[in-house]
């Protein structure tokens, strides 16, 4: 058996394997931070949406958890003003670039985005900052099956970090820079791509928003959507 | 197909056709180091003008990498044209004193002239169009260059009589090619 190390989250105490991140130790102990980039086992988590913050007794200020080996006798704060206050202004930030129409996207209630603004009870449009979309068009079609909503996504890097480890010859990337980077389906027009990415869904089944979807489904939902309001109307 | 980087629609190009065919032999030579990216990438640029579509999957090819990868690496940094320049190169000065008097509305007015936007080129290759920042003569701004000339204190006007100007000088260069063929047909 592993070592076990115990430590106190917010007052609880909690035992875990050693080598458990901060922030897995308490999703799996049911004790939510906001988190969009980490993923279970990632080696070198990117740590660039900045949600997913604590305050650690002895160290100065607070850090991302999901850079942060659990360690034996720890005691660390998940709701400090301090940790609210920067985890608001991360979340107002990315959503002053973002742009999406919740009432007809696929991930519609079961979004990290939406989840998020819950927990932190911030809207999904900030009024504090300027609203920037990024200069793109809405949706990009460069993938023969995968359609990709620029302006839905986070770039949490989810979806490229998944499609690396597929080993797929096609891989998904970022492209471009500062506020238009982008995911690049560059390339997939190569043969076989297709009916890879049909096996495979990785990228569509990760993404924390909406933002990836396979453009069959995504037809088949819009029509839903709209059936849905048309039937409203009449009834 | 709409990468954003490269134009939405695509038509044959024989130019390009040549280019490809040139860059298709110099593949070979190059490193496989992944480290050697970016220069090989600036050799194809500094050789042809351009990164063409197809000349980013066959250097990813060679090293190895997903296309997208090398699609990356290149829209990360400003040096990458994706586009060839045109015959008449049009650089819009956005640089600090430039922007404040306007420059992205000189862009803009470029942008529906011509019918593409910054970074593209006219499918006839006569214009392309591009942002650069300051070009160290503020004092005349908003500033534009059309080849090597100068264009200072642009309006809109002024962008309808850079386009049109070209257009003048085009159109005279058919005309006298024209009357040259006619003398020479009378001539013969
Ligand atoms: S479906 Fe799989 S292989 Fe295709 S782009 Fe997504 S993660 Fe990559
Ligand atoms: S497409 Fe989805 S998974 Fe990929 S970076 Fe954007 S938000 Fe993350
Ligand atoms: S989950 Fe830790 S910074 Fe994004
Ligand atoms: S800012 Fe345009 S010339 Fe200096």
């Amino acid at each position: 058996m592993r070592n076990k190390v115990t430590m106190t989250v917010d007052g609880l105490e909690i035992s875990v394997p050693a080598g458990t991140t901060v922030l897995d130790a308490c999703l799996d102990n049911g004790i939510y931070i906001p988190n969009l980039c980490h993923l279970d086992g990632m080696e070198h988590p990117p740590a660039s949406c900045r949600l997913c913050l604590v305050e650690v007794d002895g160290m100065r200020g607070p850090v991302t958890s999901c850079t942060l080996a659990a360690v034996d006798g720890m005691v660390v704060h998940t709701n400090t003003d301090e940790v609210r206050e920067l985890q608001k202004l991360a979340f107002r930030m990315l959503v002053s670039c973002n742009q999406g129409n919740c009432r007809v996207c696929m991930a519609n209630k079961r979004c990290d985005l939406q989840q998020i603004a819950k927990f932190l009870h911030l809207p999904l449009r900030t009024k504090q900052m300027r609203h920037i979309p990024k200069d793109v068009p809405e949706v990009l079609t460069d993938h023969p099956c995968i359609v990709y909503e620029p302006n839905k996504c986070v770039l949490c890097g989810r979806c490229v970090y998944v499609c690396e480890r597929r080993g797929n010859p096609f891989s998904l990337s970022f492209a471009n820079r500062g506020f238009n980077t982008i995911v690049t389906f560059f390339g997939s027009e190569a043969e076989g791509v297709e009916d890879a990415c049909r096996d495979c869904r990785a990228c569509v089944d990760i993404c924390p928003v909406g933002a990836l979807s396979f453009a069959d489904e995504r037809e088949r939902h819009l029509r839903l959507v709209e059936a849905g309001k048309g039937r409203r109307k009449a009834g | 197909m709409n990468d954003t980087a490269y134009a939405a629609e695509r038509q044959p190009d024989p130019e390009e056709e040549q280019v490809l065919a040139v860059i298709e032999t110099e593949i070979p030579a190059l490193p496989r180091d992944e480290h050697q990216l970016i220069p090989s990438l600036q050799g194809i640029q500094n050789r042809h003008g351009y990164l063409p579509r197809g000349g980013l999957v066959m250097v990813a090819r060679h090293f190895g990498l997903p296309a997208s990868k090398v699609y990356g690496v290149a829209t990360f940094y400003n040096q990458f044209r994706f586009n060839p320049p045109g015959r008449h190169p049009i650089k819009v000065c956005l640089g600090t004193a430039c922007h404040v008097r306007g420059g992205d509305i000189v862009l803009e007015n470029f942008e529906r002239k011509l019918g593409i936007v910054e970074g593209e080129t006219t499918a006839d290759r006569e214009f392309s169009l591009e942002r650069v920042a300051c070009v160290g003569c503020c004092a005349l701004a908003p500033v534009v260059l059309v080849g090597e000339k100068v264009e200072a204190h642009v309006t809109p006007s002024k962008v309808e009589g850079v386009v049109t100007q070209v257009e003048i000088e085009n159109e005279m260069a058919v005309r006298a090619a024209e009357r040259e063929e006619q003398c020479h047909g009378k001539t013969d």
